[in-house]
C-alpha cells in the first residue's frame, strides 16, 4: 500500500477513535416484543430532539437486563421486568416504567376456517399434546356450523427463549394446573415431546411455519399476526366470554393489574367479562443515579415522549395504549430517574 | 567464502553475506513468525480459560450428569446436552459426506478441463459468492424454499422406506434434514475453493506423464491428480468439517431444536452450536453458566475431531 | 536364413465401451457435469431468490438514506455497509498479518518444531469455533473493559473468526510453492526474510488471497458475533467506540418484522452484501493478476 493511502487511513481511525463529543447518544438493548414500536419512537423523537439520539437493538429481554448490570447500556426493556436478584444484582440502581403493552394470539392454519373460537378448556390441552386433532368434539363443540378437518394438530412453538413464551406459558400455568406440573412457565419450557410439536425462531419463524403447514398452530404477538394478516383465534376468558385481540379487549384485562413498589405487575388471568385472557405489559429499565446529567435529561425527555405523542403511535403498529391511571403512574415513577439513589 | 570480485565497477556483487540491517530484519521476521505461532496458541488458551471460567459453576453443579442427560429446562435447573451431541455429530457427518462428493467433484469439474477456461472462472466465481452469503439468508432460504421442496420427497420417501431408520419418521418441517442440506451447501465452497487450489498446484509434468503413459482421463483423475492433491483436499475437508460444527445461525433456524434423539433425519434435532444460539440472549445466572459448559463441550468434540484427522492423516502418509 | 517374426498386431485405436476402463473414463464426465449441475442448483436457487426479491430495492437511495422505522416508506442502509466495511476493514488489519505471518512461519521458518504442529492443530480446532462464542469471548474481553459496544470490538470478533482460516490457507499455499525456487532463493544468500517476502509470499499470493477472500466472506455475513459486540446504530458512523451499524444485524433485525418495507430491505441488504464480496473478489483477483 502507497504510504500516503496508509497515512490517511491512520489519521481517519484517529479521528474515529476519539468518541464523538457533540450529541447526547442513549443506547438500549432487550426485548423484541416491542421492538417495532420502540424503533418507531426512538426514530421520531431523535429527529425532533436537539442533539439527541437514541439507539435500540433488540436482543432478548434477559441480554438486554444483562447489558444493563454490565453498565454497557444505558437503559433496557424486558416483557418480565426486573427480577428482586436482578434489582439487588443492580445496587437498586433500577427503575422500572411500563411503557406499552401488547396481546399474545393464538394463530392457525385451517384452510376454509375464517373465524375459530377456542374454550378455555382446551387450548391448553392443544398446547399440552392431550387434544389431537381438529374435528375434537372440545372443539367442534364450540364452532358450531363450522366444518372442521379430521386431520392432526400440528403445534408451532418458539425455538429460542423469549419473553412472549414467558407470558404465554404463564398464562397457561395459571388456567391449566396440568400445565403448570408439565412444561410450566418461563421464557423456554420443555413442551412435551412429540412428532407434532415442531419449533421455529422468531416471530416470522413461527408465522411462517403455520402457514406452510396446514392444520398447525402456533402463538405470536398480536402486532405481528395483524400487520401479517395471519388468522387469529379467538379465546374464552374467565368469565366465559370468547374476546378476540384487537379491540379492547387487552386494554380492559390490563386496566384490573395492580403494580407493585418496583412497577411489576403480570396479568397472568384477567376476569373481567370482556378481558382478552394474554395481554401484558413490557418495561424500559432507567438507572436512578446517573453520571452524566445530560443523558439523564435526555431520558426524562424520552420517557415523556413516550407517554405523550408515544402512546398515539401504538395502536396503529398493534399494541396496547397505556390506560391514563397508569400513565400518571410511570409519570410520577420517571422523576426518579437521574435523581440519585 | 572468497569474495567473487565484481566485474565492472559499481555494479553490485551477485553473491555477498547478508548486511546487517538484513540480519537484523530476518531476526524481526522469525521473531514475528514465531510470535504468530504464539497468538494462535494464545487465542485459544484465552477462549479456553474465558469460557471455562464461566462455565465452572455448571459443572461442579452438574458434572458429567450433563453429557447424559437430553433435558433442557431452564425453569428446574435441569440441563442436559446428549440430544446436542448427537445432533451435531449427526449433522456434521451428514453435510460433509455431501459437501466433499460435491466439493470435490466440483473442483475436478472446474480444473481438469471439462470446461472452458473462462466459463470455469465464471462458475468458481460464482461458488466463493455463496460464501459471502450471510448465514441469516440461507435460514430464510431454507425456511422458505428447502422445506416446501423437501415436503413432498419426504413424504414419498417416508411412506415407501418408512422401515430405514433415517425415515422412519414423518416430515414435520424444522428437521434435521433442512439443516444438513443448507449446512452442506455452506460447506461446499470451502471444500471447493481450497480443493481447487489444491488440484491447481499439481504440476502439468505430472498431469501430462500420466497421459503419456497411456491413462484415460479417469484414471489420470482418480489415480494420479487426486492422490498428488490429497493433502490440499484432505485440509479442505477438515475446514470444512470445522465449519459445519460450529454453524450457528442458520442451522437455529432450520433444525427444530428439540431435545430428541433419533436417526430419522426428517425428525427435529438440535446442535450445541444452535443450542448457544437459542438460548443465550435470555439466559441468566445457571443457565448462562451451563451453556458456557456446552460451548466447552462443542470445543472438546472439534478438538476430538481434530486428533482423529490428525491421525488419519499421518497413517496417510506413513501407508501412501 | 531366419523366419521373419510375424508382424506384431496393430494397435486396436477403436475406443469401446466394452473395455473396462474406457466404460469407467465415459462414465466420469456425465457424473462430474450431474454433481457439477447439482452443486449449481442451490446456488442458482439462492441467486434467484436474493435478485427477485432484492433486486427492485437497489438504488441510490440505499447508499445514501438510514434505515426506516415501523410503517415508514422508503428509507436505506448506507449507514450498516459503512459499518461494515469498517469493522471487515478492522478484521483484516487484525487476522491478515498474524494470519500470513502465521502461515509462513508453519510453512516455511519451521514446520517441524514443536510449537508449528500445536499451532496448526490449533488453528484447525479453532476453524469450528462457533460464531455466536467469538461474540461472547470478544463481549467479556472487549465490550465489558471498554464500557461499551464498539465497532473496534465488532472488527475484533470478525478477526477472531477469520484468522484460523487465513492461516491454514496461507499454509497451504506457501507448502505448495516448489521447494526448487525456496532452495534456489536460499542458495543465492538470502536471509529467511528475503526469500519469504520477495520469493515465496508472492508465489504463494493467489492461494493466500483464496483464503483471505474466504475468510472475509464467511466474516461479513455473521450476525452472531456482532450482536454482542457492536450492536447496532439507526444513524451514521461517528466513532469507532459506540455501536456500529452493520449489514448482517440489519438483515437480522428486518427479516423478523411484520413490515413489508422492512423485509424488503432486508433482502436488498443481503443482495448488497453478496455484491460488496464479490466486487472485494473480483478486484483482489485482478490486483494480485497484475502484479504477478
Amino acid at each position: 500500500m502507497r504510504p500516503s493511502f496508509v497515512g490517511a487511513a491512520l489519521a481517519l481511525a484517529v479521528a474515529l477513535g476519539a468518541p464523538a463529543v457533540a450529541d447526547t447518544r442513549l443506547t438500549g438493548s432487550g426485548a423484541s416484543f416491542p421492538a417495532p414500536l420502540y424503533a418507531a419512537w426512538f426514530k421520531d423523537f431523535s429527529a425532533r430532539s436537539d442533539g439527541v439520539t437514541v439507539d435500540y437493538q433488540s436482543k432478548g429481554s434477559g441480554a438486554g437486563i444483562q447489558d444493563y448490570l454490565n453498565r454497557v447500556v444505558d437503559f433496557a426493556a424486558s416483557d418480565a421486568a426486573m427480577t428482586d436478584a436482578d434489582i439487588a444484582r443492580a445496587g437498586g440502581n433500577a427503575v422500572l416504567l411500563p411503557m406499552t403493552a401488547g396481546e399474545i394470539v393464538v394463530i392457525y392454519n385451517l384452510p376454509g376456517v375464517a373465524a375459530l373460537k377456542l374454550p378455555r378448556a382446551v387450548y391448553p390441552e392443544i398446547f399440552l399434546g392431550t387434544i389431537t386433532r381438529w374435528n375434537d368434539a372440545r372443539i367442534a363443540a364450540a364452532n358450531p356450523g363450522v366444518a372442521l378437518p379430521d386431520t392432526p394438530i400440528t403445534v408451532v412453538v418458539r425455538s429460542d427463549s423469549s419473553g412472549t413464551t414467558f407470558n404465554l406459558t404463564s398464562h397457561l400455568a395459571a388456567v391449566d394446573p396440568a400445565f403448570a406440573a408439565g412444561p410450566g412457565a418461563g421464557t423456554s419450557v420443555p413442551w412435551p415431546a412429540s412428532d407434532r410439536l415442531v419449533k421455529a425462531p422468531k416471530n416470522d419463524g413461527v408465522t411462517a411455519t403455520v402457514m406452510q403447514t396446514p392444520g398447525a398452530v402456533g402463538y405470536t404477538e398480536y402486532g405481528y399476526a395483524k400487520l401479517t394478516g395471519t388468522p387469529m383465534a379467538e379465546l374464552e376468558n374467565r368469565a366465559g366470554v370468547f374476546v378476540a385481540a384487537g379491540g379492547k379487549g387487552g386494554a380492559v384485562a390490563l386496566a384490573a393489574a395492580r403494580f407493585d413498589a418496583e412497577m411489576r405487575a403480570f396479568v397472568t388471568d384477567p376476569d373481567d367479562t370482556e378481558a382478552y385472557p394474554i395481554a401484558t405489559f413490557t418495561w424500559m429499565i432507567f438507572p436512578k443515579s446517573v453520571a452524566d446529567p445530560e443523558k439523564a435529561a435526555a431520558m426524562r425527555q424520552l420517557v415523556a415522549y413516550a407517554l405523550d405523542e408515544g402512546q398515539a403511535m401504538a395502536e396503529s403498529l398493534g399494541y396496547i395504549p397505556l390506560p391514563a391511571a397508569v400513565i400518571e403512574r410511570v409519570r410520577g415513577a420517571a422523576a426518579k430517574i437521574g435523581a440519585g439513589s | 567464502m572468497k569474495r567473487v570480485e565484481p566485474a565492472e565497477a559499481g555494479s553490485r556483487p551477485v553473491f555477498r553475506p547478508p548486511s546487517a540491517g538484513e540480519v537484523v530484519a530476518d531476526r524481526i521476521f522469525h521473531a514475528g513468525a514465531h510470535a504468530a505461532g504464539v497468538v494462535v496458541v494464545g487465542l485459544l488458551f484465552g477462549i479456553v480459560a474465558k469460557i471455562g471460567l464461566g462455565a465452572w459453576p455448571a459443572v461442579r453443579q452438574l458434572g458429567l450428569g450433563f453429557l447424559g442427560s437430553a433435558v433442557w429446562d431452564p425453569g428446574r435447573g435441569e440441563f442436559g446436552v446428549l440430544a446436542e451431541i448427537w445432533g451435531t455429530l449427526y449433522s456434521s457427518c451428514l453435510a460433509l459426506a455431501i459437501a466433499s462428493v460435491l466439493g470435490v467433484a466440483v473442483a475436478i469439474f472446474l480444473t481438469q478441463g471439462f470446461l472452458d477456461d473462462r466459463l470455469a472462472a465464471v462458475f468458481r466465481t460464482a461458488i466463493e459468492m455463496l460464501a459471502a452469503i450471510p448465514s441469516v439468508v440461507f435460514g430464510l432460504w431454507g425456511i422458505t424454499v428447502v422445506i416446501p421442496a423437501l415436503r413432498p420427497v419426504a413424504a414419498a420417501l417416508h411412506a415407501h422406506l418408512g422401515w430405514l431408520p433415517p425415515f422412519a419418521t414423518a416430515f414435520s418441517g424444522p428437521s434435521l434434514a433442512p439443516g444438513v442440506v443448507v449446512l452442506a451447501i455452506m460447506v461446499l465452497p470451502t471444500v471447493a475453493a481450497i480443493s481447487q487450489d489444491a488440484l491447481r498446484r499439481v504440476p502439468d509434468r505430472t498431469r501430462e506423464a500420466a497421459f503419456g503413459l497411456g491413462a484415460t482421463r479417469s484414471e489420470a483423475i482418480t489415480r494420479v491428480m487426486l492422490p498428488a492433491a490429497a493433502s490440499g483436499i484432505l485440509a479442505s475437508l477438515v475446514l470444512g468439517f470445522g465449519r459445519a460444527l460450529g454453524e450457528t445461525m442458520a442451522l437455529a433456524m432450520l433444525i427444530g431444536n428439540s431435545g430428541r434423539i433419533s436417526w430419522s433425519v426428517f425428525a427435529p434435532a438440535n446442535t450445541l452450536a444452535s443450542l448457544l444460539a437459542s438460548q443465550f440472549p435470555e439466559a441468566s445466572g445457571t443457565e448462562t453458566a451451563a451453556l458456557m459448559y456446552a460451548a466447552t463441550v462443542l470445543l472438546a468434540i472439534s478438538l476430538g475431531v481434530n486428533v482423529v484427522g490428525t491421525l488419519v492423516m499421518a497413517c496417510n502418509r506413513k501407508a501412501g | 536364413m531366419a523366419t521373419p517374426s510375424p508382424a506384431p498386431e496393430a494397435p486396436d485405436l477403436r475406443r469401446s465401451l466394452a473395455d473396462r476402463r474406457a466404460l469407467s473414463d465415459s462414465v466420469l464426465t456425465p457424473l462430474l457435469w450431474a454433481l457439477a449441475l447439482l452443486a449449481a442448483v442451490p446456488l442458482v436457487s439462492v441467486l434467484h431468490m436474493l435478485v427477485v426479491r432484492g433486486g427492485p430495492r437497489l438504488g441510490l437511495a440505499l447508499l445514501t438514506e438510514l434505515p426506516p422505522a415501523g410503517l415508514e416508506p422508503g428509507g436505506g442502509f448506507g449507514n450498516a455497509i459503512v459499518g461494515t466495511l469498517v469493522m471487515v476493514a478492522i478484521a483484516c488489519l487484525l487476522s491478515v498479518p498474524v494470519g500470513i505471518l502465521g502461515g509462513a512461519f508453519l510453512g516455511f521458518v519451521a514446520p517441524e518444531s514443536r510449537l508449528a504442529a500445536v499451532t496448526r492443530f490449533i488453528g484447525k480446532v479453532l476453524t469450528g469455533f462457533p460464531s455466536i462464542l467469538a461474540g461472547v469471548f470478544v463481549h467479556a474481553a472487549l465490550v465489558l473493559s471498554m464500557g461499551s459496544y464498539s465497532a473496534l470490538a465488532g472488527g475484533a470478533a470478525l478477526a477472531v473468526l477469520m484468522l484460523p482460516t487465513v492461516m491454514l490457507t496461507a499454509e497451504q499455499a506457501i507448502r505448495m510453492v516448489p521447494e526448487r525456487m525456496t532452495a534456489a532463493a536460499i542458495g543465492m544468500g538470502c536471509t529467511d526474510a528475503q526469500a519469504a517476502m520477495r520469493v515465496v509470499l508472492p508465489a504463494a499470493l493467489p492461494g493466500i488471497l483464496t483464503g483471505v477472500l474466504l475468510a472475509v466472506a464467511g466474516a461479513a455475513g455473521n450476525s452472531a458475533p456482532l450482536l454482542f459486540t457492536a450492536l447496532f446504530s439507526s444513524y451514521w458512523l461517528s466513532s469507532l467506540s459506540e455501536p456500529t451499524a452493520s449489514l448482517a444485524i440489519l438483515i437480522y433485525n428486518f427479516s423478523g418484522m411484520p413490515f413489508p418495507n422492512q423485509i424488503e430491505l432486508a433482502w436488498a441488504a443481503s443482495l448488497a452484501l453478496v455484491l460488496i464480496v464479490l466486487a472485494i473478489n473480483v478486484l483482489s483477483r485482478l490486483v494480485s493478476a497484475r502484479r504477478a
